[in-house]
């Protein structure tokens, strides 16, 4: 097993041991904590992809941004019941069954996988000579300019959304 | 080089760890918490795909996945608040205004 290999196969197996804690954790608190340390092995599992925007941006607005506003959340609602009442739904059987036959489908559909579309002109050498937030910023502003209008439209709306939902009605 | 099945596994693995979560959690923001959790997983895949086809489509994909779970997570949130201040409760059980 080649060094990468051994770093791939620590954060694999401490991201799945994270993802159970996150959703099996009674206190909402520590999900999100936990949660907190599954995103530092993102970013990371992405600086080890040639993503580093995307690291950096997973660092700032997930861990930075998100789960501040899910704690925020936490805080304004009264969670002491939380403690003593029962954490799973009556149908939580159920629920593991399906995400089971879904792992085993998704493995199973992998193995299907034989042929992959052509290599596309972003090799790391192309990157690196460019530098990487130059070619993504590239890729953005040109190819994808229209979804990026879009999305700054999504974004307005729920900012107005948010403000119209949360705040108190005028009588 | 990990192959790139290995990513694509992972992703897989921690998707359906977020599906257990939305499906059997009663708390209602452990269930928003799974959402990210599934959303990242597949962010995962996309930029794992992004390299390995060395395509910045997957990258670009992962930038707006962000910007939409932002909005989504904003208004789900506050949806969140506003119901609590009417009916404090956030267990998916117990909300059933509807009586579906």
């Amino acid at each position: 097993m080649t060094l990468p290999q051994l770093f791939f196969t620590y954060f694999a197996i401490s991201m799945t041991i994270l993802s159970v804690l996150v959703v099996t954790r009674r206190n909402p608190v520590h999900s999100v904590l936990w949660m907190l340390v599954l995103f530092i092995h993102i970013a990371a599992l992405y600086l080890f992809l040639n993503a580093e925007f995307l690291a950096a941006v997973q660092i700032i607005v997930y861990a930075g941004a998100r789960l501040v506003l899910f704690v925020f959340v936490i805080m304004l609602l009264n969670l002491k019941k939380e403690k003593t009442e029962k954490k799973y739904q009556d149908q939580w059987p159920v629920g593991a069954g399906i995400s089971l036959l879904m792992i085993i489908f998704f493995v199973l559909i992998m193995g299907k996988i034989t042929e992959l579309p052509a290599l596309g002109k972003y090799s790391i050498e192309a990157i690196q000579s460019e530098g990487s937030l130059m070619t993504i910023g590239k890729v953005l502003y040109t190819e994808y300019i229209l979804p990026f209008e879009i999305a700054s439209v999504i974004l307005l709306v729920a900012i107005i959304g948010a403000v119209v939902l949360a705040k108190k009605r005028i009588e | 080089m990990v192959p790139l099945s290995w990513y694509i596994v992972l992703s897989a693995v921690m998707f359906c760890i977020g599906v257990f979560g939305f499906l059997a959690r009663r708390n209602l923001l452990i269930i928003f918490i799974s959402i990210e959790l599934m959303l990242n997983s597949v962010n995962i895949s996309l930029v794992a795909f992004s390299h390995y086809l060395q395509s910045m489509t997957g990258q670009i994909l992962v930038f707006f996945v962000i910007a939409v779970a932002a909005a989504e997570a904003a208004i789900g949130l506050a949806i969140i608040i506003a119901y609590y201040k009417n009916n404090p409760t956030i267990k998916v059980d117990e909300i059933n205004l509807l009586k579906g």
